[in-house]
């Protein structure tokens, strides 16, 4: 019965390639995953602008307080004291040649210099405290996901627990605790900055870990595991370079979609008057100090709000190209 | 020459028109006992509420005994769900088995901790189902391929790539594709490449879990000729577990056929094949394709009734009663056991067909010696 059935389609299986090889050696040289998530990304225009926007926003937050004016010099002579808004511009803004996005009212801070230094403070809590739930997430979600039995069981309560917690009560009580505490040396805006990190961070790991967990079940039963683990791998390198490499990409995207929620959140917190406070600047402040002036000055709270709204859009647009470019059922 | 019609269904049309001769199996050395299975049994516990209370065991293997010999070809087969897998596996020591020994080259692997393993898994390697799932998707196939060396901390003649390389060329793929992705390749090819990875540690003995189900027709009869051509070149022992009994039939010297986690039948291939004693065997060959209408004719195609019972509740004494035609009383009550009736035939049945006399005698008094009342065994092979 062999002789029907000899190994000829073998060799015509792998000449087309070694004549192309022929043609262009480059053909031999293998596409990552991630060579082909990037040519569907630049596909993804919408993705691609998002994108942009997320660069120059982080590029104004590392650099642009070098650049622009100090935030807290006065310029009490463009304001109106009568109706304690500016004099000129465009409603009432004092948007002008020298202040490209206006002065505040009544102080007449510059507003770009405050909008600047207020995207450091954001993106700064928002990535660190990202950074903080996807360690936090990833491991545990890994670890209940890949042991299960009761260590899945432990982390999964532990998740659950955390998901219930009132964390914006919790935050609200923490900084008021700390308010005029020192801790390691830090106070005042130092201090809350470290808070508002630990706290958002802390607190959103479960979502990811959620994630992670689930990806890792279906991971485990892939038969690459047993594959290695016939070899002779153990747990760390079955958990580090096998399912690692795969956990990658939905890390990469649930981070870029968290990063908006805690900036969000960050907002939320300094308008609520528990995060950061003056004199140092804070989108979340800023729309807070707007309400009471709205009526008279409204760009004084537009300002600060398209800026939140932007860097939120910008995030979960490029996340949401990010996820549809890794995602292999996107072909 | 139905042995034709069997291997054809991994061929084309064309091909099964001139059948070609049966080839002489070539006599593989009966070398000694390379593995040894005794008694092995996989339960998984059932559990239910919050406290996780067993509430009772899917018996997927329920005692299975075998062994295999060095240079030889075991084939597994059953339907699914019977265990064959789950066997290869307690092979492997990716399960652990619930009861049992496993005895590899005369030592006891049974109870050997992961540590205690890793030295033997240079001998003992397996092929995967799904050369989709069983390939990481992030891994170059170097890496893949190279992934054996790393972990034994083996040193290479001319280094991990150009061994790579070697085996890919080995198995029949182009060694300039080290740098590719599986993602790239078709079905076949990454198959090929899951047995470069086998056969990187040149192992002793090969467990295949369903090598080809997972691949094209055409591509199947490639991957298995392949396994074969390799079994010559590098010494290899297999257990091939399977589904396909032409499969089973091409490459196999013995087979072992499984129905609800106990081995039924035990026989050589042409024995099996050309004598099948079980009812279960004989139903399952009766099912297999015949390509020619005129051979067709005069066939006889045993139908099973109902489905598998469920390995939760497996049916007392022979598990095959509740669908067996040849079935009385004593099936219900006292287990078949797995008897030899003629050199390298082994039934677990007390109503073997094609048996002779003297064999009918031979599993009457089994079935005495098992507990059967000495009036319900002679009645053996009445109809």
């Amino acid at each position: 019965m062999t002789a029907p059935i000899e190994v000829t389609g073998s060799d015509a299986e792998a000449q087309p390639e070694a004549v192309l090889a022929g043609i262009d050696r480059k053909a031999i040289q293998g596409r990552s995953l991630w060579q082909i998530a990037w040519l569907r990304l630049k596909r993804d225009k919408v993705a691609l602008i998002g994108g942009g926007i997320v660069v120059f926003l982080i590029l104004v937050a590392i650099f642009g307080p070098f650049l622009v004016q100090d935030p807290n010099v006065f310029h009490q002579n463009l304001n109106d004291p009568t109706f304690n808004r500016p004099k000129y511009g465009f409603w009432h803004s004092g948007i002008s040649g020298d202040h490209w996005l206006g002065v505040e009212p009544s102080n007449g801070r510059d507003m770009l210099a405050r909008i600047v230094h207020g995207a450091r403070v954001s993106l700064l809590v928002a990535f660190c405290a990202t950074l903080l739930s996807v360690v936090i997430g990833v491991v545990l979600g890994v670890v209940a996901g890949y042991f299960g039995g009761w260590v899945d069981t432990i982390i999964s309560r532990a998740m659950d627990v955390f998901l219930a917690f009132p964390l914006l009560l919790f935050a609200i009580a923490l900084v008021g605790v700390l308010a005029d505490a020192s801790v390691f040396g830090l106070s005042g805006n130092g201090l809350r900055i470290w808070v508002l990190m630990f706290v958002i961070g802390f607190f959103n790991w479960p979502y990811i870990g959620r994630i992670i967990r689930g990806q890792t079940l279906s991971l485990r039963e892939r038969e690459f595991v047993d594959a290695a683990r016939s070899m002779g791998a153990g747990s760390f390198y079955i958990l580090f370079r096998e399912l690692l490499p795969n956990l990658v990409a939905p890390i990469l995207v649930y981070s870029t979609l968290l990063i908006p929620t805690n900036i969000l959140f960050e907002a939320a917190l300094s308008f609520l008057g528990v995060g950061v406070i003056p004199p140092k600047p804070s989108w979340g402040g800023m729309l807070s100090q707007a309400v009471s002036t709205y009526s008279v000055a409204p760009m004084f709270m537009v300002i600060p709000g398209l800026a939140i709204f932007i860097t939120v859009l910008a995030f979960n647009l490029f996340g949401d190209g990010l996820r549809d470019a890794l995602d292999p059922r996107a072909k | 020459m139905s042995g034709d019609t069997t291997v054809s269904t991994s061929k084309t049309i064309q091909d099964a028109a001139k059948p070609a001769p049966e080839p002489a199996p070539e006599p593989r050395p009966q070398g000694e006992v390379m593995l040894e299975v005794d008694n092995l049994g996989k339960h998984f516990p059932v559990t239910a509420g919050l406290l996780r209370r067993q509430v009772g065991a899917v018996k997927a293997v329920d005692g299975v005994s075998f062994s295999v010999r060095k240079g030889e070809t075991l084939g597994l087969v059953g339907e699914s769900g019977c265990g064959k897998s789950t066997t290869g596996r307690m092979i492997m020591r990716l399960l652990d088995p619930s009861f049992g020994r496993i005895t590899f080259e005369g030592r006891d692997i049974t109870k050997l901790s992961r540590g205690q393993m890793r030295p033997l898994r240079r001998d003992l390697q397996m092929i995967f189902q799904d050369p989709y799932s069983s390939l990481n998707p992030r891994q170059t196939v170097g890496a893949i391929v190279g992934a054996p060396f790393r972990l034994q901390n083996i040193r290479t003649e001319h280094g991990v790539k150009r061994a790579v390389q070697d085996l890919l060329e080995l198995v029949g793929l182009n060694p300039e594709h080290y740098n590719r992705y599986p993602h790239e390749f078709s079905g076949g090819q990454r198959q090929r490449i899951g047995i470069a990875r086998t056969l990187a540690l040149k192992p002793k003995l090969i467990v295949a879990d369903e090598p080809v189900s997972a691949l094209d027709v055409s591509v199947q009869a490639q991957v298995v000729n392949l396994m074969e051509d390799l079994q010559d070149e590098l010494d290899l022992t297999y257990v091939v577990i399977a589904h396909d009994l032409s499969v089973v039939r091409h490459i196999s010297d013995r087979v072992a056929v499984m129905y609800l986690g106990k081995i039924v039948e035990v026989a050589d291939r042409a024995e099996l094949y050309e004598r099948p004693m079980h009812p279960y065997t004989n139903a399952l060959l009766s099912a297999v394709p015949v390509p020619d209408p005129s051979l067709r004719e005069g066939r006889e195609r045993i139908r099973l009734q109902g489905d598998v019972p469920s390995p939760l509740d497996p049916p007392p004494a022979c598990r095959f009663h509740t669908r067996c035609w040849k079935a009385q009383e004593i099936c219900k009550t006292v287990e078949p056991p797995l008897v030899r009736l003629s050199p390298g035939h082994e039934v677990a049945c007390h109503f073997p067909e094609n048996a002779t006399v003297s064999e009918t005698d031979t599993v009457a008094k089994a079935a005495v010696a098992h507990g059967a009342s000495p009036d319900e065994a002679p009645l053996a092979d009445q109809d």
